[in-house]
């Protein structure tokens, strides 16, 4: 139903429990969304300088680590200039 | 079950839906499955000037065990049946 099939080959933005944010193209995904990244990069936010991009390879997160995974419109994401954006990171989950 | 069909009715409304790291999306509601994972299209995320992180982000999964609330439009929910088919359910299961 709500399937992660038409992300498959795309890149896209994995929003994590612990408040990180990972971008890079989803190779595969399961039942549980447990989900293979290819070409994967840690995009670290802070107020005091820009977005720092840590690459990361092929990763595998486990599906209930996984708060949200959003489809990147590629030509908005490279028009961005990420040293630029200075923010907060995303607040971990608290139940 | 009850509430996974009421949630598919109500695809293509728009809702907003606040999740527990305190981030609040509105989009169209495409699809959800049987553990209230929830897709959105076209997104927004409240307060973007401080939530930059999803600006190229057009549409998204939202993983069910992290949604705080759905907002729903009112007029697409008969609340009186609602409440009906949850008291229904849960007597049902209490019967059990």
């Amino acid at each position: 139903m709500a399937s992660l099939q038409g992300y498959v080959d795309h890149r896209v933005l994995l929003i994590l429990q612990d408040g990180r944010a990972i971008v890079g193209v989803m190779a595969g995904f399961d039942q549980k969304s447990n989900v293979v990244l290819s070409d994967s990069k840690e995009r670290v936010y802070s107020m005091e300088e820009g977005v720092e991009e840590i690459p990361l390879g092929l990763y595998l997160v486990k599906g209930d680590q996984i708060v949200l995974i959003g489809e990147l419109d590629e030509a908005v994401d490279q028009a961005v200039d990420l040293s630029t954006i200075r923010a907060e990171p995303i607040p971990p989950i608290h139940y | 079950m009850l509430i996974f069909s009421v949630f598919k009715t109500l695809t293509d409304q728009q809702v907003t839906v606040e999740l527990k790291n305190d981030l609040s999306i509105t989009g169209v509601l495409k699809s959800v499955d049987q553990f209230l994972n929830i897709r959105l299209d076209n997104i927004k995320v409240l307060d973007e000037a401080r939530h930059p992180h999803m600006m190229a982000v057009k549409n998204c999964f939202i993983r069910g065990s992290v949604v705080r609330y759905v907002q729903l439009p009112p007029e697409s929910v008969d609340t009186q049946l609602l409440e009906d088919a949850t008291r229904r359910e849960s007597a049902a299961q209490t019967k059990r």
